[in-house]
This record gives structure tokens, C-alpha cells and sequence, in this order.
């Protein structure tokens, strides 16, 4: 029961062949048995949870239900939840619980949604393994010597361990994608603008997006019905008309133009993982697709401009946490110039801490014009890509990851090689269009994942493409046997 | 050796809206330390800032009052520092894209010369929070309430050449911002806050001396002494040989001096980015055009419209317009009275000169327009005589209110009885022969004093008009 997607939970909670609570109660029975191995979850919220449940099994009685009503599903601790601790990962919010529920977890609370907790995330979304947490390395339910990948690598190990039915996560460079990847499950970005990021804590504005990392793609477009739309309280959410996106998951891919940018299909990539896209893309044909080859010039620059863009704004939006009003509070300070250096000092983990300073630095006097503005060029350059090989496709297919999940500690030591993890991933943020991973094939025990992206509020499009595959093939259906 | 001032001021002038720049907290002043400020204003992670439209319409309107540039695509950027008072680390600002760019400003000084004076820019930003170090043993207080309140930065060009200059630009902003409504423009609680930028250099110099920024001078006064001092300070360093060293200094209206703060040579890098929580704020001509329908009638404007409409001086209708409340308060009592400079002159010289002994501005008058009005209304239809009118005015200031009331109670009505006011006079040509034989003799000049005889019988209350023509009647009979 638990591994089932979230449509069909919603249509054996509509069968009553089991309540909400009853379902929620197993949820936790295996979050309890599992969770110390696998650390997903920072916080289980066990009471409320079984609150929510037995309420929704009355909605869903009085007949007063969405396909949300009941299901128990988990947030990314990056989202504020209020009355609950949200510590986005960090020393800095160990002790923050937030006063207001952020956008994405009211509108799936209004649609009666079961929060069962809070999943582990790399700091402030600083990373791609998900050992920079604060509370520990998440581990990858497929190999627990692994990693989940990162940052959603909590979100994306419990939706795969079958710790919850679908969880929230946010993409900044890759962090659903990359996580969705490595544990074998499906993940979307959205166009930037489309999912509010009004409480979701900031990591780098203009790249930040929220998304599901779920089972099906199906789940993807249900959770995408709940969570995207107009929202006055983010002045960058886009007032684009509401679409269902399950809409067109039922639609032939006859005539579906797919391009395959050649720099990502060369000897960089493992040639397993490029066999095994090849068998995917013959899958999509059968279904008729056709396929050719594009062009994105610009993409071996995605990853330095990404770490100037990124850090730029990160080391502003980090400006806040000063011990000052809320967060960690350095013991006994001397003075304010104290309070503040060990106060960040101490609440800071490295990665945050090196990312800070590069933005720091990027943005100084003598330094913008040759760091940021250049970032931002190149920014529009690789935009233009985009929309150069969006007049000949309808959607570009290549990797998510160059490999699948690696060791942990196997690439701490240097964190450039931590940051080529997402050359395949980043333009996506950069350009502001949405991208989704899925299942497309296993390694050595070891799911690889095959990456959708599209042009702008192309989201019901790629879902189509996706829910296609999966009704054809079965990776998506793949568990993990997690001891 | 001669010197010049070289002056330009940085005026942050905090805008009259009901809610802050971006977040929906009150911006009332004198509440309960940090009883006005939301999750947004505390800078709890998560949180966005959304733009009060009030603000941009506020900005745009003073942009069209000074005849300035509208920047059809303002951006935001973000200000870095840390300071406890300024919750997100950074500070919402425009730098190269103000709402507001290149405007002017005309200024009539006491002599009537007139000068123009540029303004480079005014941008949008939000207020920092207040640190309070008073009462917390050794630790620092942070009241929020302010934090995020909308500033208009506006600043001029180093066009002012001296300190009453810079006093003439300052009330002109401070008229044209009222006028406009935008702000309350009070100074003593900080809403209005000058920075000045002072430099000197000898006469026939083109290039500009190093300057320094005096920061916060919180009245039209100080700014005055402020600059005055800092000259003073300047060309004295320079003549003993010194020079002087760009920096921020205070100005201290106790001593009446100014002290250094700290020196720019080691000045803050900001760090300023466009602020990615914000889109550009773009508006297109229709959008200005409906603005520039909303607004008032500016000083200026109003000013040459008194001159014309009224018969007006122009040194009249210069000080009645120097304040809405003023000009409202005149046209108003005009109205009421249907006389125009009667009015001028009793607003002006009796109104202004009763503010100035009280220390109250017009909104604080103790005489209402109507009351003016209609105290002005009895001299023209003859109930009372001007002079008498003074006595009503000066009971209308002590609280008095019915103007018709004071003149019936205190039996000021004038004598307009032709019988009474001839038997006055027969009265006075009866008791001065003396003077009667000296008029007749020729000399014209006694006729004065008949005036004053009867008028100090009558109490002041004989109509002068007819005392005259009966007194001349009588003493050529």
C-alpha cells in the first residue's frame, strides 16, 4: 500500500479500503522503523499529522475531497510550516519555528493534505549530495553507502523509501532533478514564477523554484494542480492562467519533436548511462516521436555563471541571520561586531560559509562588471540557446546526472568537482524553463534518470511526454528493498 | 581672500502612506516599540517584499513638480551592509534606475531674486528601524516600526551657493511635498531629514574642493547654522594651511558645531545587485498622465494665479503661497469677504504676524477662515471700521468665537447716524475755538485733530468716512 502513487491512494481512500488515518499510522510505523538509517526526515510531526488525517477522512466522508484529501505527504525543511521547526538544514534555524505556513504547504494544506514531516536538505540547499545538512547525510535507500544526491535528497529518499506517497522539494541548479535522479523517482522543476516562493527560505531569488518530487508523473501533475498559480505575496509569481496538468497526460506522442543537445550526449558521460538513454529515446520513438540533434553553445558556461549568480544572491538573502532576531545566538557576546562573527560563525557550515564569500567577492567594487554582469551575459546567452532549439523541438532529452549516486565522501574534497555534478541541470535555472527527471533505466542496481526540458509553461507538455514513457516502461515502479 | 560655497543636499523626505514600502505594516508614528512590524519587516526567512503602489504614484508625482525625468523602468537594487536596525542585512534602494531623474526647482530669496536649482535624481528606498541605547545595561534596543517605511531620496545638483540657499531649497521642497501631500514634511519626528554636502574653493575656481556631509539636521534652522559653521570650518582649516579630508560629520545643535563621524577614505562597499525578489516597476505615459490629473495646483502656478486673479504683489502672493494651508486658509477668507488684497494684507500682516508670536502653524490658528472672512465682511459693509476691526480680531484670538457676537456685546458697531455723527462734530467745533480759528486761518494741518476729538469721544466708533465729510462741511460753514 504505501509504494502506491498518489492517485491510487486516492482512489482506495475513495473506496474506503483504508482511511487516512490508518494510512498516515503506517507512514509513521515505517518512518519510525526506517528513518534512523536513512535520516530523510528532520522532523516527523506525528500528532498533527494523525490530526490532519482523521479530518480529512471526514471531508473525504462528507464527500468534500481533492485527490490531495488524506494523503500523507512530506516538505523539503526548507519550506516554513508554522508551529513547526523549520531549520532549512542549518545550525542557523535549529531553533526556528515559524509563525506562518509558507505558500506551497498552505495550498496543499487547503487541499487536504497530511504533513508527516520535514525532510533533511543540504544547508540552506548548498549542495548536491546532501552532506552539508546540519543533521547528518541523508542516505540513498538504494545503497545506503550512497548518496541521495542533493539538495531535495531527504524529499527524494523518503518518496523512494515509500516514507511518504510524494513530497515537496525546490530546484535551484538541479536539486529536485539531481535527487530524483540518484534515488530512482520523478522530479519538476517548474518555469521559474509559476510555484510562489513566498516562505520558502531563500537561497538564490532569481533561481529558486518549487516543485514535487514524486512517484509518476501523474502524481507530478496532481501536485502541480495544488501547488502552482498567481500569488500576490511573491512579486515574481507569474499570473499565467490555471491549467490542469493532468489534462493532457493522455496524449499520443505522435509528431513530438525531440532534440538531443550534442554536448551532452560526448565521451564525458558514462557510456552505460548513454546506452541506456539511447533505449529510452527507442521507447519514445516507438510511441512516435522523432528525434534530432541541437545545439546549446553556451551550456559549458551554465556551471561559472550559475556559481557567481548564485552565491551573489545567496550572500545577500544569508545577510538576515546576524543573531539578532530570531535563529542561533553566539553565547555572551562582547559586542555587536562579536554577536555577528561568531553568532554566523558558528552557525554557518562550510559550504555556506565558502559560498558566501565568493558572492561576496563577486559583487565587490573593481569586481561586478567582471563577475556578475558577466554572469548575467552569459545568463541571456544561454536563454537564447534555449529558444533557438525551442523553434525545431517541442523538448530537449538528455541526462540528468553524468553518473549515478556516488559514494558518500566521495567527492567532498573538492567542492569544483561537487559543482560539475549539475552541468547538465543548471542551464535549465538559468534560462527560467521548466525540467523534469524520470526513471529511465537501472546500473549496477542503481537508477539512472533521463531529463525533460521544455520551454516556458511547457510543465503539462513534459508531463505528457513523461506519463507516456511510464506507461510504457516500468523503472518508475522500481523500489528499493530498504532494510 | 574670497571664498565660494559650494552646497548640494540629500533630502529624505518618508512618505505618507497608511502601510510600509513593502510589507503591509502600519507607518504611524509613536507606537509601542516594534508593535508595527510584520514577518516581512523582521525578516523572517521565506519572506518577499510587494511593492505599495501608493508609493510609486507619491514619486511620480513629486517627479512631475519638479518638471523632472519619470523613469519608465525603475529597478530596485539591493544596499548591503549589516546593521542590527536594518533587519535583512541589505537595503531595498534604486541606483541606476531611479523613479524620478534630472527636474528643477526655483527659489525666490528675501531680495527677490530668483535662482533655479537642479535636482539630480530622487529615488525610492526603505527607512531602517530605530537602535535605541538608552535602558538595556550595556545592550542595545531595536524598535522596528520604522523599518521599511518609504523614503524619497531626493537629491539636488551643488547648485546652492550659500546656507539661505539652501534654506530657500529646503522650504521649497518642504512646500511643493505638502502641497503634493505626500509627506508631512515634520522634521522635528523625522520625517523630513537633510544630509548637506559642503565644500569651499576660491572665487574663480572651476573645480569643486573636497567636500564633507553634514548628516542629519533635523530643522530649517539648524541647516542654516549647520552649513554656516562648516564653511567657516573649511576656510579656516585651509588658510592655516590644513585641508580638507572628505568624511560624514555631525552636526551638534547644542555647541552649534560640527564633528567628524567617519571618514569616506575607508568608505562601505555596498555591494548593490538588482533586487531579484522584485520586478522592474514599469509605467507608460497614461499611467503619468492620470497621475498628473490627481495633482494640485503647485506654488508656483498658484503663485502667478494669485498675482492675476487677485491683483496681487508678487511679494503677496510669493508668502501666501508658501504653503498650501496658507493659500487654502487666503482663498478661503477672500471668498467669504469678496475682497481679495483686504484679505492679503489681514492674512499676512495681522494672521502671520499673530503664527510667528504664538509659534503656530496656520493649521494651528486660533482664527478660522471664516471667522477672518467674516470680520473682513464687517468693515466692508460698514458695521465696523478697520481699525475697530482689530479689537474683534484680537478677541476672536482669545478664544472669542461669533465675530457679530463680540461687535454686538461690546457695542463696537459704528456710528453711522447722520444726527449723531453731526452733533458730534458740532460738539468738537464748540469745544476747540482755538483751533477752529486756526483752521480757517489756513492751517489745513489742524483738521487731524478734529478727526482724533471726535473719534476719541465716539470711542472709535464713528464711521470715518461720514465724520470727515460732515467735519469739512461744517468748519467751511
Amino acid at each position: 500500500m504505501l509504494s502506491k502513487t498518489v492517485a491510487e491512494l486516492s482512489a482506495a481512500l475513495d473506496r474506503k479500503d483504508v482511511s487516512s488515518v490508518e494510512l498516515t499510522q503506517a507512514y509513521l510505523d515505517r518512518i519510525e522503523k526506517l528513518n534512523p538509517d536513512l535520516n530523510a526526515y528532520i522532523t516527523v510531526c506525528k500528532e498533527q499529522a494523525l490530526k490532519q488525517a482523521a479530518e480529512a477522512d471526514k471531508q473525504r466522508a462528507a464527500g468534500n475531497s481533492t485527490p490531495f484529501t488524506g494523503i500523507p505527504i512530506a516538505h523539503k525543511d526548507i519550506f516554513c510550516t508554522r508551529d513547526v521547526l523549520t531549520t532549512c538544514g542549518s545550525r542557523m534555524l535549529h531553533n526556528f519555528v515559524s509563525p506562518y505556513d509558507a505558500s506551497v504547504v498552505e495550498r496543499l494544506q487547503q487541499a487536504g493534505a497530511v504533513t508527516l514531516g520535514k525532510t533533511n536538505m543540504d544547508e540552506f540547499a548548498m549542495g548536491s549530495s546532501n552532506e552539508t545538512s546540519y543533521y547528518g547525510p541523508v542516505r540513498n535507500p538504494w545503497d545506503s553507502s550512497r548518496v541521495p544526491g542533493g539538495s531535495s535528497g531527504g524529499s527524494a529518499a523518503a518518496v523512494a523509501a515509500d516514507l511518504c506517497a510524494i513530497a515537496t522539494g525546490t530546484d535551484t541548479g538541479g536539486s529536485i532533478r539531481q535527487p530524483a535522479s540518484f534515488c530512482g523517482i520523478t522530479g519538476l522543476k517548474p518555469t521559474y514564477g509559476r510555484v510562489s516562493r513566498f516562505g520558502m527560505i531563500a537561497f538564490a531569488s532569481s533561481l529558486d523554484q518549487a516543485g514535487p518530487l514524486s512517484k509518476s508523473a501523474e502524481d507530478a501533475a496532481l501536485m502541480m494542480n495544488a501547488i502552482a498559480g498567481l500569488d500576490s505575496r511573491d512579486s515574481t509569481s507569474l499570473d499565467h492562467p490555471a491549467e490542469d496538468f493532468t489534462a493532457h497526460l493522455q496524449q499520443s506522442l505522435k509528431g513530438l519533436r525531440i532534440g538531443l543537445p550534442r554536448d551532452h550526449f560526448t565521451a564525458d558521460l558514462n557510456p552505460a548511462v548513454q546506452t541506456i538513454l539511447q533505449d529510452a529515446i527507442k521507447v519514445l520513438e516507438s510511441l512516435g516521436a522523432s528525434v534530432t540533434e541541437v545545439d546549446l553553445p553556451h551550456n559549458h558556461l551554465s556551471v561559472p555563471a550559475y556559481y557567481v549568480v548564485a552565491p551573489a544572491e545567496a550572500s545577500a538573502n544569508l545577510s538576515r541571520y546576524d543573531g539578532v532576531r530570531f535563529g542561533h545566538r553566539a553565547e555572551n557576546p562582547v559586542n555587536l561586531e562579536d554577536l555577528y562573527k561568531r553568532s554566523r560563525s558558528e552557525g554557518f557550515g562550510d559550504e555556506v560559509k565558502r559560498r558566501i564569500m565568493v558572492g561576496t567577492y563577486a559583487l565587490s567594487a573593481g569586481y561586478y562588471d567582471a563577475y556578475y554582469k558577466k554572469a548575467q551575459k552569459i545568463r541571456r546567452l544561454i536563454k537564447q540557446d534555449f529558444d533557438e532549439a525551442f523553434k525545431s523541438v517541442d523538448v530537449i532529452l538528455g541526462p540528468t546526472s553524468p553518473h549515478t549516486a556516488f559514494k558518500l565522501g566521495e567527492k567532498n574534497a573538492d567542492p569544483v568537482t561537487m559543482y560539475l555534478e549539475d552541468i547538465y541541470t543548471i542551464a535549465v535555472n538559468l534560462a527560467g524553463i521548466p525540467g523534469m527527471s524520470l526513471p529511465a533505466g537501472m546500473l549496477q542496481g542503481l537508477p539512472i534518470g533521463m531529463q525533460l526540458v521544455g520551454p516556458a509553461f511547457s510543465e503539462a507538455r513534459l508531463l505528457n511526454v513523461a506519463h507516456q514513457f511510464q506507461l510504457n516502461t516500468d523503472w518508475h515502479q522500481r523500489r528499493p528493498e530498504v532494510k | 581672500m574670497s571664498w565660494e560655497t559650494v552646497i548640494g543636499l540629500e533630502v529624505h523626505v518618508q512618505l505618507a502612506t497608511a502601510s510600509k514600502l513593502f510589507s503591509g505594516s502600519s507607518t504611524a508614528f509613536g507606537a509601542e516599540p516594534n508593535t508595527q512590524a510584520n514577518i516581512y519587516d523582521l525578516a523572517l526567512p521565506g519572506t518577499l517584499p510587494v511593492m505599495n503602489e501608493e508609493v510609486l504614484r507619491m514619486a511620480v508625482s513629486f517627479g512631475l513638480a519638479v518638471d523632472a525625468e519619470i523613469g519608465k523602468r525603475s529597478v530596485f537594487d539591493r544596499k548591503n551592509y549589516f546593521y542590527p536596525d536594518l533587519p535583512k542585512g541589505y537595503q531595498i534602494s534604486q541606483l541606476d534606475h531611479p523613479t524620478v531623474g534630472k527636474g528643477s526647482l526655483r527659489i525666490v530669496m528675501d531680495d527677490g531674486s530668483e535662482k533655479v536649482i537642479g535636482i539630480t535624481r530622487a529615488h525610492i528606498e526603505e527607512d531602517a528601524g530605530k537602535s535605541l541605547h538608552e535602558d538595556f545595561q550595556g545592550m542595545s534596543g531595536i524598535d522596528l516600526n520604522r523599518a521599511g517605511t518609504p523614503l524619497l531620496e531626493i537629491v539636488s545638483e551643488p547648485d546652492l551657493r550659500n546656507a539661505k540657499e539652501a534654506v530657500a531649497y529646503l522650504k521649497k521642497l518642504h512646500s511643493i511635498i505638502l502641497y503634493l501631500g505626500i509627506s508631512d514634511g515634520n522634521m522635528s519626528q523625522g520625517s523630513m531629514r537633510c544630509d548637506a554636502n559642503v565644500s569651499v574653493r576660491r572665487k574663480g575656481e572651476t573645480e569643486f574642493g573636497t567636500r564633507t556631509e553634514i548628516k542629519n539636521i533635523n530643522s530649517f534652522r539648524f541647516v542654516e547654522k549647520a552649513i554656516n559653521h562648516e564653511v567657516q570650518r573649511q576656510i579656516d582649516l585651509i588658510e592655516d594651511g590644513g585641508r580638507v579630508i572628505q568624511e560624514t560629520r555631525l552636526y551638534d545643535s547644542d555647541r552649534d558645531e560640527t564633528r567628524s563621524m567617519r571618514s569616506k577614505e575607508v568608505a562601505n562597499d555596498y555591494r548593490y545587485f538588482p533586487e531579484p525578489d522584485l520586478l522592474p516597476v514599469v509605467i507608460d505615459d497614461a499611467y503619468i498622465d492620470a497621475v498628473r490629473a490627481t495633482m494640485p495646483e503647485l506654488p508656483d502656478a498658484r503663485c502667478s494665479r494669485f498675482v492675476k486673479q487677485y491683483g496681487l504683489s508678487e511679494y503677496d502672493a510669493d508668502v501666501l503661497t508658501s504653503s498650501r494651508a496658507m493659500a487654502d486658509y487666503f482663498e478661503q477668507v477672500a471668498q467669504l469677504c469678496g475682497d481679495a488684497k483686504l484679505s492679503a494684507n489681514w492674512v499676512t500682516v495681522d494672521l502671520l504676524g499673530l503664527l510667528n508670536k504664538q509659534d503656530l502653524d496656520i493649521q494651528q490658528s486660533p482664527v478660522t477662515p471664516t471667522q477672518l472672512g467674516t470680520l473682513i465682511s464687517r468693515i466692508k459693509d460698514n458695521t465696523i471700521s478697520g481699525k475697530i476691526a482689530k479689537t474683534v480680531f484680537e478677541a476672536l484670538t482669545e478664544g472669542e468665537s461669533d465675530v457679530d457676537q463680540i461687535i454686538e456685546s461690546r457695542g463696537l458697531k459704528q456710528v453711522t447716524d447722520t444726527g449723531a455723527i453731526e452733533k458730534l462734530v458740532d460738539d468738537v467745533i464748540a469745544a476747540n475755538p482755538d483751533q477752529v480759528a486756526q483752521y480757517k486761518g489756513g492751517k489745513e494741518a489742524v483738521f487731524g485733530y478734529f478727526v482724533g476729538q471726535a473719534m476719541k469721544i465716539s470711542k472709535g466708533k464713528a464711521n470715518p468716512a461720514q465724520l470727515n465729510e460732515l467735519l469739512r462741511k461744517k468748519l467751511s460753514e
